[in-house]
């Protein structure tokens, strides 16, 4: 394989897949394939042929068993039609590969209550985490600063100086470990790459509405150890060009929005890496 | 056997939702609660193994992080009072449905037919509190008897376990397939008795005419041969009271009306919907002339435009007040889902791209006893704005517009207006995407949802007031999920051209929409016994009208059916062939091999003669306020910025995803700190181009006390004021109307029906002057006449209201246009005049007035400024613009300066005004809600350019942007009479419904 191959799984309430693929093309993806779960699910579609799978915001089976626990069931046991592998095979297969994982809010959630992150010392489907309801109980839809750790694991977000501002828009956002031993080895090891902050990316903040949902240690975003699968709450593919940003009448922007560089950060470190 | 998994949080775990309700007991039922925690509880109805338990237990249902689960036994401890709520037989129960694909999913299993799995939830009450209390808060507050039910227990039966559960809410009905006949040769009282005992809404005219038309002897013979009796069946009684409700057929949209004004002239008007609906748009597409852009317009079920030579877009908005006034969050989630449907099932369907939302309640602190059977407002407003969150949010359509609108004669009915606007290819497959054909021998086809008992006779029930007997299974909860499955499958479907035709199923359900798709190609034959049902024991008319929601119907040509139906499968949904479509003329229904119904197409639509109404138009004096003069008009200004309709709806709209999709470019809440109030919304619709869509509203309901006409014309001009203001270019726009009015057919419930109807008269009138005069055609449009309250004593009627939604282009988004202050040194402008037009205004009802003098429109001389504004907008000149309206200019300028966060001096001195001289005080120009009016800031480097532009308009200077932090306004003597710090007039604008 010499082209850049991005796969962005959609069906079941997934939503933001037009613009997550959107921002894989102008990354500079060679070829984008936006999948319907049934895909991949009859056999169509095979994980195997891709470098980058997105997992993005939506409201996965209405959230109804809590955000997106219904397809991390699905995802762990849901087989391919007509065969004895089952789809979580194909995803494992596709970490083992050093291939790229990123989760955008219901997707993060995804990885999260499947166990893909934090995955502690490679421990992948033992969930240690969990994202919760907001701390005002309600859906938010506001833009906010994160602040980012230049010395996390993370390929996604090299070169980010300072922090990036982002759109959330989620009810159960909030953020919590099993235990303090894993929160403290998720800092240790700068795994905790966003977190909500003031507009100055100075220092991390649990005051709502800077930190919208009352997340533990401000957290919006994590990886995994190799920093190859990053999650986070806020939508990077929801600020790809100037005029996503709520205050472009009046402030000089540039014209590509700050959350393209995920996506460009992803599609180099494949070529670099895996082409 | 029943198994029951309880699922709570661990005791470190915040309970954010117990927490929410706790708040809301404390706040509004006053009642010293301490704390509440809530449980979920699945009641498994199934086969499994104790194994299979544990894993359901701990995995899919229960987030071991901070819950834990509990298998048989209680989770519930340390407790007062212990409140379950579930839901009644038959409710859509989403979680329920959820939970059991879950549980397939680990035991590699179907659910046999009627197994199942029901949730409930139990909220745990700590305080000092009575049981009636613990009574009051249920019912008041966590459990909508309507639609649930629930148990209370106290902490000591509940550890003697004296107390039962609350069971299984399973449909055991058997299946009938029983269908009766209905003897019609009866008294004109019986025949009234028939229509109302059934819920069928027919008037004894019409009763009639299907009493005549049974007893034609051809009519008997006929039906012999097919076995039908000449009695009609209980299944075409209920075909033809759907088919002619108000809700479907507009019977007074397209009634002939004799109108008589105030100087006793009289014209008769035959079809207000034909003479100034469709007539409007007529005219319109004429003045247009080769620059028409209407692709299909009143013939779908929704309104399609052209965009650009690639795509066009579509739109529609609905009301959804009956059943929002029952069950406002079932009420309001099926609405916005329910009018989704509506631009999908337009031409070939669309992608939809955006929501707008305009809700009109009563005040949230309403403080008056209301009628049994009303639910509080505040109650209303809760479920409402939480039922649009989810059916919105969990759809992925953004929300990018709409309103609150407050007055108290909406406690009767609510008013609930739901838009959608889908866009699509301008051709599929070689063909263009709005238009749609059936063939006779195609398959009926429906698809997404189940048949259940819920939303029968919504059709013909929002054909009446609401009353205390308003029937129960009217109400229905959507399934945004379902949906999105469905919606998923069909553009796959459309685009590898699987089908011919699609269509909706909404009110009247399978009857309605098989029922006018039969009219494309002259008759179909459908078979009930092949829909599928949720549960077993509904009766064939059942099937056949029930509103089950996520449904769409389709006409699909046998070479295709099994491409569709495999499709439809791997996606995971459910598609069902009941007939085909025909050219026999007859809606012919069956059950299994009995024919059931047997109607002609023509009596079935065409039956109806056009109903006859009077209206008789007069002018009401209502008392003119003395003008007041004052020094200071800060606290005037303060209190404005605090009245319901003007104060910030921050935290409803928050709560809605604008953003979803990508495409957003202008946001509902604008400026330095994102919580201006934007006049419209601007979003992109294809991430490859930089055009965009505009939308925005007017809606006045205050100014139908004066009159009904220039109520329309300021809603007219309201949307396309803010539509301009933004950017919205005048060469592609279009507009939307939904009236919501009250009663207006004389009875003895309805003795100023004559006055109401000339109310509804002015209002089209208006509708079509001004839609004619601006050049904006109207592409669909909806109307809700019944919206009263009456149980035999109390009636409330709505103020008579319509929305005016509008929808257009904007060639280039980078070019928007926001409202708030972009920097010291702007100058500010006012365009438009301003006029002793306080009549009807914010300002005159804080004082407690009506008044007279209604604000007017001068259409021709406003489109001749919004085109010389476009025109500067085009060259870059305006740093901000916002429109005036309620609340006037005062409002204007302050939302402008806090947005902005820069302060401004205003001279009113340098105001325009029209009128004569005395009439021209600090209050009036200050508060007058004139239309057409635009508040716009322009760098002084702009300046000459922007005169020049403007040249030829009425148009003045009226003062500076400043550094400081404070508005001020000098008066017509010179003197500072008015003056406030943002921060002051932000507050007093922010904090009413700040906790809400």
């Amino acid at each position: 394989m010499t082209l850049a191959k991005a796969i962005v799984l959609t069906g079941n309430g997934t939503n933001c897949e037009i613009e997550a693929a959107h921002a894989c093309r102008l990354a500079g993806f060679d070829e984008v394939k936006i999948a319907h779960i049934s895909e991949l699910l009859y056999g169509e579609v095979r994980l195997d042929d891709f470098h980058f799978l997105n997992l993005t915001g939506g409201f996965l089976d209405g959230d109804d068993l809590g955000s997106a626990k219904a397809q991390a069931n699905r995802l762990k046991n849901a087989r391919i039609t007509g065969t004895n592998e089952h789809l979580i095979d194909q995803i494992l297969r596709f970490i083992k590969d050093g291939k790229l994982i990123l989760g955008v809010c219901n997707g993060f959630q995804l990885m999260v209550k499947m166990g893909l992150l934090p995955a502690l010392d490679g421990t992948y489907l033992n969930q240690s985490a969990t994202l919760t309801f907001n701390d005002c109980g309600r859906f938010q839809d506001r833009w906010v600063y994160m602040k980012c750790d230049a010395a996390s694991p993370s390929v996604f977000t090299k070169g980010i100086s300072g922090g990036i501002y982002l759109p959330i828009r989620h009810g159960e956002g909030k953020f919590l470990v099993e235990s303090q031993e894993v929160l403290d080895k998720i800092e240790a090891l700068h795994l905790s790459v966003l977190k909500y902050s003031d507009s100055d990316f100075s220092a991390p903040t649990m005051e709502f509405p800077l930190n919208p949902n009352g997340s533990t240690n401000a957290i919006a975003g994590l990886c995994d150890e190799s920093g190859r699968l990053m999650g986070l709450m806020p939508h990077p593919e929801a600020f790809l060009h100037r005029t996503n940003h709520p205050r472009w009448t009046r402030e000089s922007l540039p014209e590509e929005g700050d959350g393209l560089i995920l996506f460009r950060n992803a599609v180099e470190y494949i070529r670099s890496n895996l082409l | 056997m029943t198994h029951r998994i309880e699922i709570n949080l661990k005791k470190q775990v915040r309970d954010a939702r117990g927490e929410r309700i706790r708040r809301e007991i404390e706040h509004f039922l006053h009642f010293p609660v301490s704390s509440v925690r809530t449980i979920d509880v699945y009641s498994i109805d199934a086969q499994l193994s104790t194994k299979e338990l544990e894993i359901i237990a701990a995995e899919p249902l229960c987030d071991r992080i901070i819950q834990s689960s509990h298998i048989n036994s209680s989770a519930a401890s340390d407790f007062d009072y212990l409140v379950e709520v579930g839901f009644r037989p038959g409710v859509t129960d989403n979680i329920g449905r959820t939970a059991r694909e879950a549980i397939e999913y680990v035991t590699g299993r179907r659910l046999e037919e009627g197994e199942g799995v029901y949730t409930s939830v139990q909220y745990l009450l700590k305080g000092e509190l009575k049981p009636a209390d613990v009574e009051q808060i249920t019912t008041g507050l966590l459990c909508n008897t309507l639609i649930q039910r629930y148990r209370i227990v106290d902490f000591a039966s509940f550890n003697a376990g004296t107390s039962a559960p609350l069971g299984i809410p399973k449909v055991t009905a058997e299946t009938r397939a029983t269908v009766n006949e209905i003897n019609l040769n009866v008294s004109d009282d019986e025949l009234l008795a028939i229509s109302k005992d059934g819920v069928l809404a027919l008037t004894l005219e019409e009763m009639k005419i299907i009493q005549e038309y049974f007893q034609d002897s051809a009519v008997a013979e006929q039906r012999k041969k097919l076995g039908l009796s000449e009695n009609p069946t209980d299944v075409e009684l209920e075909a033809l009271a759907q088919t002619w409700s108000e809700h479907c057929k507009h019977k007074i949209f397209a009634a002939t009306i004799d109108y008589c004004d105030e100087n006793g002239n009289r014209e008769e008007i035959h079809s207000l919907f034909k003479t100034f609906i469709q007539g409007a748009t007529k005219k319109v597409r004429e003045q247009l002339g080769e620059r028409d852009f209407c692709l299909s317009v009143f013939k779908d079920n929704a309104g399609v435009i052209k965009f650009n030579d690639e795509y066009s877009l579509v739109f529609k908005v609905e009301t959804h007040n009956s059943p929002s006034a029952l069950d406002p969050y079932g009420g309001a989630l099926t609405g916005i889902v329910g009018v989704n449907r509506d631009p999908f099932g337009t031409g070939k369907g669309a992608k939809l791209i955006f929501n707008t939302d305009v809700f009109c309640f009563a005040s949230p602190f309403y403080e008056k006893t209301l009628p049994a059977r009303l639910l509080h407002p505040r109650r209303i407003y809760e479920g409402v704005v939480e039922g649009v969150e989810h059916g919105g949010n969990k759809s992925g359509i953004p929300t990018v517009n709409g309103s609150l609108v407050f007055d108290d004669r909406f406690a009767g009915k609510p008013l609930v207006f739901c838009g959608t606007a889908g866009f699509m290819p301008a051709t599929i497959n070689g063909e263009p995407s709005h238009v749609k054909t059936i063939y006779p021998g195609d398959l009926i086809v429906m698809t997404g949802g189940r048949i259940g008992k819920d939303g029968i006779h919504g059709a013909t029930f929002s054909s009446e007031e609401l009353s205390e007997s308003s029937p129960v299974s009217a109400v229905q909860i959507g399934d945004p999920i379902t949906q999105k499955r469905m919606t998923d499958f069909l553009i796959i479907a459309r685009d590898r051209n699987l089908y011919n035709f699609i269509t909706d199923n909404g009110a009247g359900g399978l009857s309605s929409s098989i029922g006018e798709m039969a009219t494309e190609c002259g008759g179909c034959r459908l078979d009930l016994a092949k829909a599928p049902l949720k549960y077993s024991g509904l009766a064939p008319w059942e099937i056949l009208i029930s509103e089950a929601q996520e449904r769409m119907s389709l006409a699909v040509p046998p070479a295709k059916i099994e491409e569709f139906l495999a499709l439809a499968r791997k996606m995971g949904v459910e598609a069902t062939v009941l007939g085909d479509f025909t050219d026999s003329g007859y809606f012919h229904i069956s059950y299994n091999d009995a024919t059931v119904a047997y109607l002609p197409i023509d009596f079935l639509h065409e039956g109806l003669p056009p109903m006859q109404l009077k209206g008789v138009w007069e002018i009401k004096k209502h008392p003119e306020p003395q003008p007041v003069e004052k020094s200071d008009y800060t606290g005037e200004l303060l209190k404005l910025l605090s009245s319901l309709n003007i104060c910030s709806k921050e935290s409803v709209v928050r709560r809605y995803d604008h953003e979803v999709q990508g495409g957003s470019v202008l946001k509902p809440f604008t400026g330095v700190n994102d919580d201006g109030p934007s006049d419209a919304a601007v979003l992109r619709p294809d991430l490859e181009s930089f055009e965009g869509v505009v939308v925005s509203h007017g809606i006045c309901p205050r100014y139908s006390d004066i009159d009904t006409y220039h109520m329309m014309a300021n809603a007219i001009d309201e949307g396309i004021r803010g539509y301009v203001a933004v950017g919205g270019s005048l060469d592609l726009i279009a507009g939307l109307d939904n009236f919501c009015w009250c009663d207006p057919v004389q009875s003895e419930k309805t003795p100023d029906g004559e006055y109401k109807t000339a109310q509804l008269v002015r209002a089209n009138k208006a509708l079509y002057d001004y839609c004619v005069d601006y050049n904006v055609p109207l592409i669909s449009g909806k109307d809700s006449m019944k919206n009263d309250f009456f149980d035999g004593v109390t009636k409330i009627s709505i103020p008579p209201t319509v929305l005016f939604s509008v929808i257009g282009k904007i060639d280039d988004v980078r070019k928007t246009v926001t409202m708030d202050a972009k920097r010291p040194g702007d100058i500010v402008y006012l365009l438009g005049k301003t006029a002793f037009e306080l009549g009807g205004s914010e300002y005159y009802a804080l004082r407690g007035f009506v008044g007279n003098r209604v604000p007017r429109v001068d259409a021709l001389k406003s489109l001749k400024r919004y085109r010389a504004y476009h025109e500067a907008v085009q060259q870059e000149l305006v740093a901000s613009c916002h429109d005036l309206s309620d609340g006037g200019l005062a409002v204007a300028l302050a939302e402008t300066a806090f947005a902005g966060g820069f302060g401004m001096e205003i001279d009113l001195q340098r105001v325009l005004f029209s009128g004569v001289a005395c009439d021209r005080t600090d209050e009036v120009l200050l508060f007058s809600e004139s239309a057409s009016r635009l508040l716009v800031t322009v760098h002084p480097e702009n300046r000459d350019m922007f005169e020049k532009v403007m040249t030829g308009n009425c148009f003045s200077s009226i003062g500076t942007i400043t550094e400081e932090t404070t508005l001020t306004v000098t008066g017509i003597d010179g003197s500072m009479i008015l003056r406030g710090a943002l921060d002051d007039l932000k507050e007093a604008w922010q904090s009413p419904l700040r906790e809400l």
